[in-house]
Order: C-alpha cells, then structure tokens, then sequence
C-alpha cells in the first residue's frame, strides 16, 4: 500500500538531493567512525531530535569513547527514544550501526511505537573517515583496522535493509552526494489534520448501491463526482463490498467521489480481502465476497483493474480536523492515532478481538471503546449495532444496512446523525443484531486509572487542578463504598469560604467584610440568600425512568441484579422497587435516605412540581439537577447531635447546678469567690444558649412529614450548564417550583440584592441578616448576582461568601465562643487556604457540570466529580 | 468539671480535719494553675459535722484545640479530631484526673504530716460528681466502683436533651458515692477510674503511663474483677487512638463534610479494642472459627485449581493473604483492599519490610475498588472475593461482576458470603439483623445461587456451591462458598476467519 514507500535508487545527479523523512519515524543513522553522521545530524535535524550513543556513554561512563559502557549506553539510548517516540516526536538516533544486531533492536523499538523506521546510510571512503578522525584529539589514537571493520560491515548490510523492515532507506555514496543531501519533512498519509471538513462519515455500505445513493442526496452530495454545494466532503470508514446487491456500483461512485476530491475513503477488512483476490492471491470466497466476485465477474478488466489500485491506495486511518477526529473501519486506541505499523493498520482493519468466538463462531471482539480515554472523537464502523452512541468519545456507524437494518451517516462536526432504512433485509446475517453500548450498562466503563492516584484535572475556569495521592485515596474509598451509582453522581459541591473576619465587638462574622469583599473584586451586585441549616443535598430528577435510562443508562435493561432481592435479610433492600428515576445525595456523593422509596417519593414531588411549574418546557430539558438545603439538620446529624452537639449540653446541663451550688453556699460562708461565682453563672448562661442555639436546626420527622427542602439554584439541564445564570433569575425559577409543590416539602430562599458600592443598600443587607441572625436563623451567603463572576486580573472570584449568625456560630466555636477573650483568639484565623479550596472546588465543580451538559464521557464528568470529593478530604481548619 | 467531696463527723473528731487531708484550708479559695486550666479548691460547707471540699477545674476550650496548630489548615493531627464544641469544659474526664493529681498531690499518696493517724483510716465519704462521661454506662460505673467498698454507688443517666426524649440518655451519669474509705485510696480510684469511664481521645500520652498505672492502683487495681478492661481502656487504647488519629485524617474530613463520625465511614477495620459492637460481632462470628473454616475451604479451593498467582480482592487485615504465603505453590499473591488504613494494618501483619527479597516479591498490597476496572488486576489464576460482595450496595453489584468476571477474568474466581438462612442459629444475634453493621445485604441459599448462576453464564464462566462450616440440614451453612470456573473457552478459529468476519 501506499505507505510502503522506499527509494533505493539515487535521483538526480548534480543538484540537491532531496531524502523525504516522515514526520514521526525513527531515523537510523548509519555510517563507519568518522563518515561525519553527527555533522550531518546536526545539519538536517533539530538538535533535541538527536540521540548520539557517545552523549550515552558519557552520560554513563563519564567518557564518550569508553567501548566498555557501550551496553549500558544503548540501553539509555534507547529509554530516551522509547520516551520521545511514544511522545510522538521524531528520533534521529546518531550511532555507527553498522551491525544487523544494533539496528534489529531499532527497527523492534520503531515497532514497538508504531513508527516507521527509516534508514540513511553514510557511505564514505574510508580515508576520509580516518583523516577526520585524525583530527579528533580523542579519536586519533583509533586503530585503523576499526574504520575498515565498520566498512565491511557496512557494506554487507546495504542490500538488505529493506528486509531489515526499513520503510525508507536512503543511501549516500561519498563526500559530495553528503554534501547535497537535503532532508525533506513529510506528513504521513493518515496526517489529515488540515483538513477541517465539514464533514459526512458514512458507515458500512456491503454493495447497498440504492441506501447509498439515497443517503448521499439526503446529505446534500450531487451525483456523479459528488460535489457538495457547501463543500462538506464525505468520508467512507469501508466496507463498501460484499454481501449486498450492487458492489461494483458502490465501488464505481465512492471511487469517482474521491478521485474528484469530494470524498475521503479507509479501507474496511472486506477490501482488503477483495484486493488480495484481485491480486489472484487465494483467498475464501466466504462472508460475501462470492456475491462481489460475480458481480464484479460481469465489470471488465480496467474496472478491475482500477478497483485493485483504488485499494491498494487506500490509508487505513485518517486523523482530521486538527486531530479532534480519527476515522477508520474498526476503530483505533489512541497510542495509534496517527501512527504507522502493521499492528496499527490491522486493529484499524479487524479491531481487536480476544482470541475466543462466541456461539455463532464468530470472534469475541475486545471492547477497545471501553478503555478509550482520548480526546480526539473516533468515528469507526466494522460491527453492526442496532443503535448507534456515543462511548467514550467514540461512534460505530454500523447500523446493519445490508441486514436490513439502517445505513448511517454522522455529520461533524455538528455531530448529528443521519440515517436511512435498508430497502430490504439483502443478507441474512449469522447472529441477531445484539447492542455492544458497554458505556450504557452496569456502569462501565469506568476505570480505576480515571482517578487513582495523583491527578491532573483540565479545567475551562482555572486550568490544572492537581489532585494529591492520599486525597484521591480517601475518596476512592467513600466513592467505592458509600456513593450513589457514578452515573447519577453528576456534580458534588464546593466547600464554601466564610467571610473575612470581623473586627465588630462580639463579631467573629459579620456580613460589611462580605460586602467589602465583593466591591473589591468589582462585583457591584451580589445576592444575600438565608442560609438554611440543614444538610446539603443534590438533586438529579429525570422526567421519567426511561429518561433516566436513556440518557444516565441506571436502571431498566441493566443485567444487574434484578434477579436477586436480599430478602433473606429485610435489610438488603435493592432499590429496585422500580427504576430509579434520578438520585439525592449529600454532599460526600452518599445516597440521603437508605430508603431508595424515600428518595423517589421526594424526587417524584419534585417533578410535579417542575412539571406544573412548566420547567422541563421552558428550559427544554427532561432531566434537571438541583443544588439545595435538606432539613431539618437532625435528619441526617443525629449521630453528630448524640456524640457531640447535645452531649457537650447535656454535660453542661447536669454541671453547672451543682456548680453554682455550690458556690453560693461558699460565698455564703464568707469564703471569697463572688468573682468565680459571677464567671460561673456567665458560663452556664452560655452553654444554655448553645443548646438553644442547636435546637433550632432540630426537629421530629415522621418518614417525609417534617422534612423540608430548599432548592437555591439549579444546576443543568439537558445540553446546558446553568451554573452562570444570574441568581436573580434562578430563584425565579425557585419560587416558582415552590410555589406549585402542593405538598409543603419545598421551602422557599429568602434573599435580598445588594448594592455593595450603595452604602445605604449594604446597611440595609447588614440589618437583614441582624433581623435573621437574631431570630436565630443560620446566617447568609452573599454571592455575585450574576453568578460566575471574574475580577480585574480575570481571575475567579469566590462563587459564595459565608456570613454565619452569631448564635449559630456556638455550634462551630463552641458555647462561649462570644467571650471577649475567646473572640480576640479565634480572630487568628487563616482563610486563604479554605479560600483557594474553594476556588478549586468551584471551578472543578463546574467542569463537571459542562462535562454533563456536553454529553461527555461518563469518566470525564466523574473524574471532575471524582476530584471535587477528594480536594473536600485536604486539610483545611473545619471551622471554616 | 467538677467534683465535690464530703465527710461526717464529731466534736472530737471534727469533719474539717478533711482540711487537714486535703492539704487545703476550709476558709480559704484557693487556686491552681494546671496544664489544661485553672483549678479551684474551695468549701461549701464546712463544719464538725459536716464538711465538702469542692475541685472545679475551668477548662480553656479555645486552648484545646489551637495548641500547636498549622495556619488554616486545621492544625496538627489530634486538633483535627479536637473541637472547639467540646465536653471537657463540663464533665469530669482525664482532665479533671490530672488537676486531681496536681491539687492533691499528697493527699493522693496518702501522705498528712498534721493527722497521719487520720490520713490512714477510713472515713465516712461521699464523693458527687455531677457529669462523668462513661462509655458503657451507668452499670459499668456500678461495675468498677462496687467491687471498691463503696456502700452506695449512685449513678444515674442524663438525658441527652429533654426537649427531644426520643434522642434517648447520653453517656454522661450523674454519680454519688458513699462508703467508709481511705481519701487517698478514694482519690486514686478516680485518679485512674475517671479516664477509664471516659474512654475518649485523650490529649496527652506520657511514656510513663504503665508506672503511674501501678502506683494508682496499688491495693485495689489487681483484684478488681475488671481489672483487664481498665489495664486496655487505660493505655493500650489511648496509643491506638493517637496512631489511629495520624492515618486516617482525610477520612475524618470526608466525614465532617457529611455531618457524621468518622465511624460511619471509616469501618473497614475491626476494632482491635473491646468494644460493644465487635464484641457481638465476634460472638455471634465466633470470628475465629469460622474464618479459620473459611479460609481453609479458600484454600483447598485454590488448590484444587491449580493455581499459582492469586488475588484478594477486599484483602481486609490481610489473614488470607498470610495464609497463603505459607503455601509455596502460590507464587503470586496480590491483596487488594479499597481502606488505607486495612492495608496499613496488613503490611503491618505480614511485616512486608522485613521480608526477604524473595519472600517480598511473591506478595504485594495494593489500594483498588472492585466497582471500577483495573487493569492491573489481569492476568492472574485466581481471584478471592471473601467476605466481601456483601458490603457493596447490590445496585453496585453490577459494577463489580463487571470489574472482576468481565474485565480482570481469572480461570477461577471463589466467592463467599453470609447465609442468612443460618442467622437463626447464632443464638446472640436478634432476628432480622445482620452479621455486620457494614452488610448491606445477607443472602439465601438460593438468592446466592441465583446471583451466581446468573453472572456464571454472562461471563462465561462454570460455578460450583461448596458449604463452609457446619452444613446444617434445614438451614444450611453459616458459610457459602462458590467457585467459578472459566468455561472452555477459545475455540480458536484460524485468524484467517477471524479477520474476514
């Protein structure tokens, strides 16, 4: 094939001599001691791109001609071009490698890359070789008997490089032909990254010449050289032959459109094995290809012919549109992107298969899909599926069209699909179309290697995010043992920073810091919403469960363990007491309620209500995902509020009686300790509005009866990422969500928009949450208005400053936290870590939520979701 | 924190001569500076008749937990666990055991040079302590405090909250004691017994714990009945908590995010203490027993198929994988677990790092979750899920037989897991409830044999059901094991076939 290109013979005779060398290839430089291979390295190639086994030996043996270290010395010589290679840049590995032995190693390491090896050969007399060394200090002494080895060798490998597996071997015969090389970067022939479309990829056709002809005029392609009037260029992923009614008429218009220019076409297994026949190798006439073989039978010879060479050109992979997408007939791993090997064209032909058949005798192919993390979308054919989908940023576009099924056609990079139905089942085929979607079942196809370990995380909002080892640990460990599904685990939430400490007598917070803030970063209007004291809790509400299974693949077809119950225990409940129809979790991704009855009784609350509220209408959705505040607090904090909270005032409580007790009876004898007693009754005042101040977030629950929930703002919807609505219009929305829920479960957000450049407006915002705080609410969050906000220098500013009440805050800084001395300590605190946190929370938060609205990959949403839970597990002072 | 003790007496034998004892003057307040506050000594009453010498010791919360702590970052490894939401300040734990010790220092070693005759005798004491916390309650206070010669031993619970009755009572009990004792013994019982009650995180740990031990308990410690557990709670537990504290910080914030203790999420580890939960644990397991029968079916299973390299999935503390390397026919075994800390505790079994270099390299311990696929865990002969599919959620279950039976695929793979049919035998274990606090589900028989078949033939795999322990005729093992082995599989076709399909 076309790949397979060598130039043995010399061109040219005086001018310049022109060496083509492939843009990713393994260049072997090869040439006796002296024959000035470094000079020509340093002449033709970029000085990184150059590894000479002298630099080796001196890395290792601290001296470059040190014969003795030549073992450990090509061992790093090669590690390095193993790296560089695998980076995917071009090696040019200066050695002598006049030995079969040294270059076989090569030839294994350009394999082992999927890279072309390719050969130039200095081939100088070898006086010329030793008068240069002569002149070379640490050279001079070199035998001369070397130089001739080296040449006799040298020269007993020149005929069979090519055997050696050099794709390209170019030989320079003496000091002029040297001097007039000039090498010449290529592109390889699957490099179509310049070509940016638009694009129509077209899945497997199997002789289906009406299907096509109708597909392509439904595209918008004319007939005959198919020229598109908006230019958009087809693309054919093979298997255009056998099988189907009309071979030789598919062959005839996809070789015209390509040969106009119109269209772009990859080999498929079955024309490869047709080219084989048509080279009169022998092959089966089995799967089809007797059908081709008569049908071809009836074309004449030039047909043919042109047929043969039409497939002995074809490349067996594209990388297009700056290498955002790979089209091929089976599909491609990403380490083969772009690559060039037998291996490479054999999985872009055949896929990769396990080696077993199954019960039809058909191989077992290896889901490569389900490991596939790259970026580039590969668009691939080759197994025919009932329903095309995305997995993994990849799509198979066999939809069966000559079994009777559909033939397909995607169209990039709008990614919209384009189909039409088969006229007629033309083949019966061996096995029922079965669906191989692996992204939709059981939750694959998540990997341990998408978030174990330290990690790097892309974010649009702030760039890499690293995530340290022991945090991805921990949360490895709750995501494993605790979480809900990952696919229903869409979004987690940030950590929140407090306000700036306040100076204000009997303040720790206090919202003028909150304001002050704000105005700083340039944010002129911010939103003060009630903070409700309960647990946090996401809500994923589908419209139904066949939304839940179509776009989240949870429930319904899962192979799962619908069979088995647990009944045995009582305790086993499997949450399948129908299909789930979304998820509410808390804020460690852990299912709220063990009940999953309880949890769809509230997520089918929220539906009426976004249903009468004409939510799914207006934002165009069928799925929503809402951020909100469950209360009471001591639903799910009963085990805090036993262990801790009301303990420390039921210690108290029993405490200070016989303390103050005892005490005025001292006193009462005349023994001095009025001030003690004084301080003591201070104390147990305290403790008493601690328990008072707990209370508050407390209270009896009766399965839903007395459970509350606050939504504050909705996350996404199908397609989009709500999270940069302003706030205003997202409690909108709220409100109205509230307002049709006839049930009393949801609780409405009271808020009030400030002006933090007003002063009148900010003392306004600071009597609202004195008035609030004082009743005993929780306290506020103050957060942009319009959301996602940026300061001067561009940066992202906190999503949401904390601004808690002073009774409140007895839960966090203990029950006498308000006593002047305490307060002149817990002033020292350190924010800017929390800060940063949550600021890396935010925006890791929001990459997972354009994650999801982007319908990307399951392991790309949750390896943001993934990193969100593992950043909650850093350090940070708790208080905060 | 607070403490009153009182004494009865006469004309001839006055009750200030508690005074005298105390080393402290009835008709002054007196106070001292310790190490976690200010104690104050002073006497309501204090007559002939009567007299009650008071320790009020006011504790610094803020001090507590700001001692030695990073800048935002929440401190050093016990000031994460410490909050400012604290019990110290009010009830009568180790801190008030060291004031104790400090203010009567003497009256504690029974030294008195004005009354030495007095300081050698019983006196009639009643000793009130308004909230001591005590894990286990009030009939472990009766437990250590009777055998001791009091008379009475008043202790009463206090209720969590009154508005909330349902919240139930809380750890503290109010507690009265009357009896006829030495001061300095009394004063040395709760010097030591006041910790062990509270049995909670402790901010000091002193190397010479053991020593102050037997001093303080010299005369009573080594005849009381419950001398074991105050030896445990008394030291071998504080050191486990202060490591416990340093491994597994990230755990303990995940918690707090939640709202919960990290009990709630860091479980994967048994409690090597006596506690109540394990101790029904293991009485109703009878833990030794059945995991010896367990491990040797395992055993015997793996042998039977031949194989060499081995996984444990969810290797836990490590005792199969332990097992197995004394078996030279495992060349290869790999613990996986998804707990830090229960890896941390296995190498610690195994002692990885003294292993020889041969030794070490049969063996590795590696962190993975079964509901997410590896890729290292291909390519091995056999696979051990012990114990372990049952802590999954079952909608999880689906991810697992996929990592496992579809992914890693090795030639065998064995399964066990509770038979709840025989839960009606452990005759400690109340019906309806499971083996383990952390079972999400317990299995029939036949709901096993159902799960097995089921994933047996969508992964191509044959099973077999072995029962482990007694197989009881009506209902069944306490154990069931099952085996899976890959079918026949690869009926190769020529590559040629393959690749024209």
């Amino acid at each position: 094939m076309t790949d397979n290109m060598t130039d043995n013979e010399t061109t040219g005779t005086d001018e310049t001599r022109t060496l083509p060398v492939t843009d990713l290839s393994l260049v072997v430089l090869i040439g006796a001691t002296g024959s000035g291979k470094s000079t020509f390295a340093r002449a033709h190639f970029k000085p990184t791109e150059v590894i000479s086994s002298d630099f080796c030996r001196g890395l290792v043996a601290d001296d470059e001609n040190d014969q003795s270290a030549s073992g450990d010395a090509f061992d790093v010589l090669h590690y390095i071009a193993g790296k560089r290679l695998a980076a995917g840049r071009r090696t040019v590995v200066d050695a002598t490698n006049v030995q079969p032995e040294s270059r076989r190693q090569l030839v294994r390491l350009a394999r082992e890359h999927d890279v072309l090896p390719i050969a130039i050969v200095l081939d100088l007399p070898e006086a010329v070789c030793a008068e240069r060394n002569a002149v070379r200090p640490d050279r001079a002494g070199m035998p001369r008997h070397v130089i001739k080895r080296h040449q006799r060798e040298l020269r007993r490998s020149l005929r069979g490089l090519e055997r050696e597996g050099f794709r390209k071997v170019h030989i320079l015969r003496g000091v002029e032909e040297v001097e007039r090389a000039e090498v010449v970067t290529e592109r390889r022939y699957n490099d179509l990254t310049h070509l940016t479309g638009p694009f129509d990829i077209i899945g497997d056709i199997h002789g289906c010449r009406s299907e096509l002809d109708t597909l392509l005029s439904r595209l918008g392609y004319a007939d005959g050289d198919g020229a598109h009037p908006e230019g958009r260029t087809a693309v054919f992923v093979g298997d255009l032959v056998d099988r189907g009614p009309d071979s030789p008429g598919v062959l005839r218009r996809v070789m015209r459109m390509v040969g106009a220019g119109n269209a772009l076409c990859v080999p498929g297994n079955h024309e490869n094995k047709l080219g084989r026949w048509l080279k009169g190798r022998k092959v089966q006439l089995t799967h089809g290809l007797a059908e081709t073989v008569e049908q071809l039978g009836k074309e004449d010879d030039a047909f043919r012919e042109e047929v043969r060479a039409f497939i002995d050109g074809l490349v067996s992979h594209y990388v297009l549109d700056g290498g955002k997408l790979v089209v091929c007939h089976a599909g491609l791993p990403e380490k083969y992107h772009g690559r060039t090997s037998g291996r490479v064209r054999s999985h872009a032909l055949y896929g990769d298969t396990t080696g077993e058949t199954d019960e039809f005798g058909l191989p077992v192919r290896y889901p490569w899909a389900e490991d596939y993390r790259g970026r580039a979308a590969v668009v691939y054919g080759h197994t025919p599926v009932p329903n095309t989908s995305w997995i993994n940023n990849t799509i198979c576009l066999d939809t069966g069209a000559v079994f009777g099924g559909r033939m397909t056609a995607l169209r990039w990079p709008e990614r919209e699909l384009v189909d039409v139905p088969a006229e007629r089942v033309w083949y019966e085929p061996a096995k029922p179309l079965h669906t191989a979607a692996p992204g939709s079942r059981e939750g694959r196809p998540l990997d341990l290697a998408d978030v174990h370990g330290r990690r790097v995380v892309e974010t649009r909002h702030m760039g890499r995010l690293a995530v340290r080892e022991e945090n991805a640990a921990a949360a490895l460990e709750v995501m494993s043992r605790f979480a809900v599904d990952p696919r229903l685990l869409a979004y987690l939430p940030p950590t929140m920073a407090p306000t700036a400490t306040s100076r204000e007598d009997g303040f720790l917070e206090h919202p003028a810091e909150a304001f002050a803030q704000y105005r700083d970063d340039g944010v002129a209007r911010v939103v003060c919403e009630e903070k409700h004291m309960g647990s946090r809790a996401v809500a994923l509400v589908c419209r139904d469960a066949a939304v839940a299974r179509e776009r989240f693949g949870i429930g319904g077809t899962d192979a799962g363990a619908v069979a088995v119950t647990g009944t045995g225990t009582g305790t086993g409940t499997d949450g399948r007491g129908g299909a789930p129809t979304g998820a509410l979790h808390t804020r460690t991704g852990r299912p709220f309620f063990d009940d999953p009855a309880v949890t769809e009784e509230i997520l089918g609350r929220l539906r009426t209500a976004i249903g009468a509220a004409g939510l799914w209408d207006e934002l165009e959705t069928d799925w929503l995902l809402l951020d909100a505040e469950l209360m009471p607090w001591s639903l799910k904090a009963t085990g805090l509020l036993r262990t801790q909270y009301a303990a420390v005032g039921a210690a108290a409580g029993a405490a200070f009686p016989a303390v103050t007790s005892a005490l005025e009876a001292a006193v009462g004898r005349g023994v001095d300790v009025g001030a003690l007693l004084t301080g003591q009754r201070e104390r147990a005042a305290d403790a008493t509005a601690f328990t008072e101040a707990y209370r508050r977030y407390c209270w009896e629950t009766d399965g839903l009866e007395g459970v509350r929930l606050a939504p504050f703002q909705i996350l996404a919807v199908r397609g989009r990422s709500l999270a940069s609505v302003p706030h205003d219009r997202q409690l909108a929305w709220l409100d109205r969500l509230t307002e049709h829920d006839p049930t009393g479960l949801l609780q409405v957000t009271r808020r009030l928009v400030v002006d933090t450049a007003d002063e009148a407006s900010v003392r306004s915002g600071v009597d609202w949450w004195l008035e609030m705080t004082g009743r005993g609410g929780e306290g506020m969050v103050v957060k942009p208005l319009q959301a996602l906000a940026r300061d001067a220098k561009g940066r992202l500013v906190q999503p949401g400053i904390k601004v808690r009440g002073r009774e409140y805050l007895r839960i966090i800084y203990g029950p006498e936290y308000t006593r002047p001395e305490n307060l002149e300590r817990l002033r020292g605190r350190f924010l800017g870590h929390k800060r940063s946190l949550a600021l890396r929370e935010y925006a890791l938060g929001l990459e997972a939520l354009d994650r999801l609205a982007g319908d990307e990959p399951l392991w790309r949403v949750h390896e943001a979701v993934f990193a969100v839970l593992a950043l909650e597990s850093e350090p940070v002072d708790p208080r905060l | 924190m607070f403490l009153t003790i009182s004494t009865t007496g006469t004309p001839e034998r006055p009750a200030t001569d508690l005074g005298f004892l105390l080393h402290k003057h009835p008709d002054r307040a007196q106070t001292f500076s310790t190490s976690h506050g200010i104690a104050h000594v002073l006497y309501p009453e204090a007559s002939a008749e009567r007299c009650t010498a008071a320790l009020l010791l006011e504790v610094d919360p803020v001090a507590l937990v700001r001692r030695g702590k990073g800048k935002g970052r929440g401190g050093a490894p016990d000031a994460a666990l410490a909050q400012y939401v604290n019990d110290r300040p009010y009830a009568a734990s180790s801190l008030l055991a060291v004031a104790l010790s400090t203010v009567f220092k003497s009256a504690l070693r029974g030294v008195c040079k004005a009354l030495p005759e007095r300081a050698a005798e019983p006196l009639p004491l009643r000793i009130e302590l308004p909230a001591v916390p005590a894990r286990g309650g009030a009939d472990l206070v009766r437990g250590l405090f009777e055998p001791l010669g009091w008379t009475t031993v008043d202790a009463r619970p206090v209720a969590l909250d009154e508005t909330f009755p349902a919240w139930g009572d809380s750890r503290y009990v109010t507690l009265v004691l009357e009896g006829e004792l030495r001061l300095a013994d009394a004063l040395r019982q709760l010097y030591v017994l006041l910790p062990v009650l509270d049995d909670a995180k402790h901010y000091w740990v002193a190397p010479d714990e053991v020593e102050k031990l037997l001093r303080a308990g010299d005369g009573w410690l080594a005849d009381h009945p419950e001398r074991r557990l105050i030896t445990s709670r008394y030291l071998t537990r504080r050191w486990g908590l202060t490591r416990e504290a340093t491994e597994r910080l990230e755990l303990v914030r995940l918690a707090e995010a939640d709202d919960v203790g990290v009990e709630a999420i860091d479980n994967a580890v048994e409690d090597p203490a006596p506690d109540e939960e394990t101790e029904e644990t293991a009485k109703v397991e009878r833990t030794v027993s059945l995991a010896e029968q367990r491990r040797d079916a395992i055993l015997t299973a793996l042998r039977d198929a031949g194989a060499a390299s081995v996984l444990d999935l969810g290797c836990g503390q490590g005792q199969l994988v332990q097992a197995l390397l004394k078996d030279v026919r495992f060349t290869r075994v790999v613990g996986v677990d998804v707990s830090v800390r229960a890896l941390t505790v296995a190498a610690r079994r195994l002692k990885v790092e003294r292993m020889s270099e041969r030794q070490a390299e049969r063996v590795a311990l590696m962190q993975g979750s079964l509901t997410y696929t590896d890729k290292r865990l291909k390519g091995y002969d056999a696979a051990v899920l012990s114990e372990v599919i049952e802590h999954l959620d079952l909608p999880r279950l689906p991810a697992l037989e996929h990592a496992v039976f579809g992914t890693a695929r090795p030639a065998t793979v064995v399964v066990t897991t509770p038979n709840v049919e025989y839960n009606v035998r452990w005759e400690t274990l109340p019906a309806g409830h499971v083996r383990h606090r952390d079972h999400r589900f317990e299995w029939t028989r036949a709901e096993f044999r159902a799960w097995a078949s089921r994933v047996a033939s969508l992964h191509g795999y044959a099973v077999r059901h072995l029962p482990v322990g007694p197989d009881d005729p009506e209902v069944g093992p306490p154990t069931q094991m099952a085996v899976f082995t890959v079918a026949d599989s690869a009926k190769t076709t020529t590559v040629k076939e393959e690749k024209a399909a």
